[in-house]
């Protein structure tokens, strides 16, 4: 299947490609957190009782809020993005506003965390337990901060008249984006702090 | 002991290395001859003879068989040279009884040897011929390798862990132990020998607990001192002028004025050189680190005594 | 196909526009392969510069111009500029970008915003890497922990510059991914693909899966320097040994985003001078793919001797074993694209013929390492060197020259004096084998890698490589002398100087910005030199 005469100006193409290219680098994304999550795994069966030992100081209140604020900013995205598939620029950025909302609330809840952590004497070269929970968390924490700015960049976007019914390629790409950085959390949640 | 090309091993083990290198060496050169000459000869004779006539070369696109063998066959070499040198690894890798232990930790830069009746050893390993040695390795600082190229083997050395690696010596010689994985500096100076001696003589070695270095009764002591100072690796990080490096110039030391680390200062004289041998953070010298590993259980005190009048001589 | 006219380069194509600022802001893929290529090119001098201060220093066993901490910077610098600023992005991101587009018959990249970012991605990947030169490395490339993660150098500043060049690098391979599989022209289909794009499709895989992981790494290293982190500290618990098999994971599939582009460039220059289709164009395209593939399962055979246990090192044994099937395929067709064939010995030919010839020596010294026992002897000598050498440089660098011979006339609009081109082709073909060849022999006698000084017995060999450096730098030099010769006052190139029948050759030299004046439609595939119902073979 080839395109058509008129290469990437073709909208159907530009989109298509979009598509294309941003399920590309979220495998990047995949690989870069998979190289961590081995890392995980590596010293967890290395060191079964540490990780027992440690993982029980993690605050798990705090980290189950955050998981319900990235579940429900990833739902205010799909809504999001349906309100922009039926034309309805106004109603996208209210709701991707309220995205990065909550991604800032995930932040400062995560903000707490480690400051408590801190507190207690917690730090990245304390053992390899608190070195991996600060890099992951960390490095996801750095994504989020991504993912907001990409968000708002969108909401420009669309303040300027860019979207459409018909075109909204932007906003679909950014969404999906989210909603990997939501995954990813996903997969931190219970192996950091809920599998002893 | 030199070798030249893949000979001069210096066990059976190490023999057989060499025959999986010769096969290895016969299929790679044939297929080699084979391709290339191939390359040359089609090169010369389908070269182009009549510009005009450049359209006439017949439309090959493939041939399914010539293809088919052509993955079969390599396939097949491959999966045998692959067997071949797994089974020579095993046998590498399966310890022996009977095997004489010794304990070699690395650190930089240099070999400290360790054996199980006590006695240590820096840069020199000693083992009788016709027995296995089993080497116990590890690291204090950063990755070493150990390789002792006349038995086709190295191994790395690790620090946190402790790797193995066995020989079977034929025949008494002095043999190469080199460095092999990067570790700063000194790394293409950490030079060490295995001293394979014949069991009587190593019968009578053991018997008399000599420490590093040879027997050389009547030596002058400066001499002497030279020849420790160079097989201990004391000059790896101690320059007699010339670049600095780790530790402080032997040259125009003895009997200076050394400043210290904390303020005060010491004359450099026989008893602070001697401290500074079997004991080196005592008083370390200003401006340089605290890495020098002591030469208390390595070094007799007359080899101590040779080390510091060598440096005397260095004026 | 469509024909384009055959005259010379009338006007100045997508040259025309001057001023930084049409560069710098460049959208066009064609000036960004053309900033890439001078950005890389000028690094591989760099490297060779410092590759020759190496080969200087080892005339003599001991310590003679420089110090052996200097001398260790030297390789250091010396291998990681060349992999990282050249070998790496040379070939894909510098004749990739120019003439992917072209030869599927699409007006540029998928994305071209991002291909103009990712190019100064790396220029500040490249500023970051050499602001850490001002407390230099020592570590070799490989950046092995603990040392690396100990050592008074600017090693967290470096694994920043390298992060960088790694994300360009992600761009990159991204942005063609998309290219290829969407904006082929009509009538282009897998098949019809050239080579050169199988081989850049699949090196591009390798990039996007494989170099996240050596970012994390070197983020890693540099939060074990930074915050202390214990991942590869053993006193801490961690591994040091962690370290490789994460680095190891990328850099031996890079070995093959190395090699796929310039493979690629040599399917496409043996048809063209020996006017013959190429022999078994699906096996080589799929080969490309098998290598790809494959190449991520063998990192192991880099850690033979790290303590790995003997079942673990078999299995990565028998695996090393099979990438060499696909790669002797793509040898054994290339050979026979040759059989009756029209031969010619411009310099592009001369260059790809080298390339089979060399990288043969290099893979077939491949063995000797993948098998257990002899690489237990080998590693860590000077018979890696030599075999990597063999393949990156025998391999990569002749296939970038064929490449660069090659498709000059397209880039610029001229033509170099063939006669130069050819001398120094013959002083690189002999001072390579000269300078290289040695040091198989070094390796075996047992001189280790990295030494700053050596044993006397090793003397011969490394004077004699010495000998051979000077060859090469001097073939290389006058190279690109000619070159720039050609730039400034070379003859203008006709379109098609090569009677070349994919797409690229169908545009004026230069080409225009917008590449073809129509998107052209595809009936046929590039390879149909000679005539259908020829003799057969």
């Amino acid at each position: 299947m080839s395109a058509p005469h008129e290469g990437h100006g073709d909208p159907r193409v530009a989109f298509e490609s979009a598509k294309l290219g941003l399920w590309t680098f979220l495998a990047t994304e995949v690989l870069l957190f998979g190289a961590l999550f081995t890392a995980y795994a590596v010293f967890r069966a290395k060191y079964p009782a540490l990780f027992h030992s440690e993982h029980l100081k993690l605050n798990r209140v705090l980290g189950t809020l955050n998981t319900v604020v990235l579940i429900t900013s990833s739902l205010t995205v799909v809504l999001g993005v349906d309100a922009i598939r039926r034309g309805k620029a106004r109603l996208l950025e209210r709701y991707y506003a309220v995205t990065i909302v909550l991604g800032a609330v995930f932040l400062c809840v995560k903000y707490i965390e480690w400051t408590g952590e801190f507190h207690h004497g917690r730090y990245p070269d304390s053992n390899i337990f608190f070195s991996l929970y600060f890099m992951m968390t960390g490095l996801h924490g750095i994504h989020v901060i991504l993912g907001m700015g990409v968000l708002a960049y969108v909401v420009v976007l669309s303040r300027r008249g860019r979207f459409s019914g018909e075109y909204h390629t932007p906003a679909e790409v950014a969404g999906l984006y989210w909603h990997f950085v939501d995954l990813v959390w996903i997969y931190l949640l219970p192996l950091l702090y809920l599998i002893g | 002991m030199d070798n030249v090309l893949a000979f001069g091993a210096a066990s059976a083990q190490a023999a057989r290395v060499d025959a999986l290198f010769v096969m290895i060496t016969v299929i790679g050169g044939f297929f080699f001859f084979l391709t290339q000459g191939m390359l040359i000869y089609f090169a010369v004779r389908y070269r182009r003879r009549l510009p005009d006539r450049d359209n006439e070369t017949p439309r090959i696109t493939g041939n399914h068989l010539l293809e088919f063998f052509w993955v079969l066959i390599p396939s097949i070499v491959v999966v045998a040279i692959f067997y071949y040198g797994w089974r020579v690894y095993t046998d590498q890798r399966i310890p022996v009884g009977g095997a004489t232990e010794v304990y070699v930790n690395a650190r930089q830069w240099l070999y400290e040897i360790k054996y199980p009746d006590g006695r240590t050893a820096i840069n020199e390993i000693r083992v009788p011929a016709g027995r296995p040695v089993k080497f116990i390795l590890s690291a204090s600082d950063v990755i070493h390798g150990f390789y002792l190229p006349d038995f086709r083997v190295k191994m790395d050395m690790i620090p946190g862990r402790v790797t193995t690696l066995w020989v079977e010596p034929d025949r008494p010689g002095r043999y190469q132990i080199f460095c092999t994985v990067y570790c700063g500096t000194g790394h293409s100076n950490m030079l060490a020998q295995l001293v394979v001696m014949s069991p009587d003589a190593y019968a009578e070695w053991s018997a008399r607990h000599e420490e590093a270095g040879e027997e050389k009764e009547h030596e002058p002591l400066a001499v002497r001192g030279a020849r420790v100072a160079k097989n201990a690796g004391c000059l790896n990080c101690h320059p007699i002028g010339g670049a600095a490096k780790v530790g402080p110039d032997w040259k125009g030391l003895f009997g200076s004025n050394v400043p210290l680390e904390g303020g005060a200062s010491a004359t450099a004289d026989e008893e602070y050189l001697r401290e500074s041998i079997v004991d080196p953070g005592a008083r370390i010298v200003k401006g340089f680190p605290n890495v020098m590993p002591t030469y208390k259980t390595t070094l007799s005190k007359e080899d101590v005594d040779a080390v510091v009048e060598y440096i005397k001589t260095l004026k | 196909m469509a024909q384009a006219a055959e005259e010379p380069g009338s006007g100045r194509g997508y040259l025309a526009e001057s001023g930084w600022r049409s560069w710098a802001y460049t959208m066009d893929h064609k000036r960004i392969g053309v900033m890439y290529l001078y950005t890389t090119i000028a690094f591989f001098f760099i490297g060779g510069i410092f590759a020759l201060l190496l080969r200087l220093e080892l005339l003599s066993p001991q310590a003679k111009y420089f110090s052996d901490h200097t001398y260790n910077i030297f390789f250091t610098l010396h291998g990681s500029m060349m992999i990282f600023l050249f070998i790496i992005p040379a070939i894909p991101s510098g004749l990739g970008n120019f003439f992917i587009p072209m030869h599927i018959g699409a007006r540029d990249v998928a994305f071209p915003r991002i291909n103009l970012a990712s190019y100064w991605v790396f220029v500040a990947g490249f500023l970051v890497v050499i602001a850490s030169l001002v407390s230099p490395m020592d570590t070799g490339w490989t950046f092995y922990t603990p040392y690396s993660a100990k050592t008074g150098a600017a090693v967290a500043t470096l694994s920043f510059g390298i992060f960088l060049l790694g994300m360009s690098s992600i761009l990159t391979g991204l942005n063609f991914i998309v290219t290829i599989h969407k904006l082929r022209a009509p009538g282009m289909t897998w098949h019809r693909l050239p080579l050169f794009i199988w081989g850049m499709y699949s090196t591009s895989i390798i990039q996007v899966v494989a170099t996240p992981v050596v970012g994390v790494t070197f983020l890693l290293l540099a939060m074990e320097r930074l915050l202390g982190v214990a991942f590869f500290d053993p006193a801490k618990g961690g591994d040091p040994v962690l370290f490789q098999h994460f680095f190891w994971f990328y850099s031996h599939p890079v070995v093959y985003v190395m090699i796929l582009p310039a493979m690629g460039i040599i399917s496409e220059v043996i048809p063209v001078f020996s006017r013959k289709p190429i022999f078994g164009y699906k096996a080589i395209a799929y080969s490309s793919l098998a290598i790809a593939f494959l190449g991520f399962l063998v990192w192991g055979h880099h850690m033979f001797t790290s303590g790995m246990s003997p079942l673990a090192n078999a299995i990565f044994s028998f695996l090393t074993f099979f990438v060499a099937v696909p790669t002797a395929v793509k040898v054994f067709n290339w050979i026979a694209t040759l059989y009756k064939g029209s031969i010619t010995f411009e310099s592009p030919m001369l260059y790809a013929l080298t390339f089979i010839f060399l990288f043969a020596v290099g893979g077939l010294t491949g063995p000797f390492l993948g098998a257990l026992a002899t690489d237990v002897q080998l590693h860590d000598t000077y018979f890696v060197v030599a075999h990597f050498h063999y393949t990156m440089m025998g391999g990569t660098v002749m296939g970038f020259f064929a490449g660069l011979h090659y498709w000059f006339p397209k880039m610029t609009g001229k033509m170099v004096n063939e006669k130069i081109a050819r001398i120094s082709w013959a002083l690189v073909f002999v001072g390579f084998n000269v300078a290289f060849f040695t040091m198989f022999i070094a390796g075996v006698k047992g001189m280790p890698r990295r030494y700053a000084e050596y044993l006397p017995k090793f003397q011969v060999e490394n004077v004699i490589s010495t000998v051979g450096a000077a060859i090469l730098a001097v073939g290389i030099g006058m190279m690109f002398w000619n070159f720039l010769q050609g730039l400034r006052k070379g003859p203008p190139a006709p379109g098609n100087p090569w009677r070349a029948l994919s797409l690229e050759w169908q545009t004026p030299s230069p080409p225009d910005t917008e590449n073809f004046h129509e998107i052209p439609v595809v009936t046929d595939w590039p390879y149909a030199y000679g005539t259908p119902k020829g003799p057969a073979a």
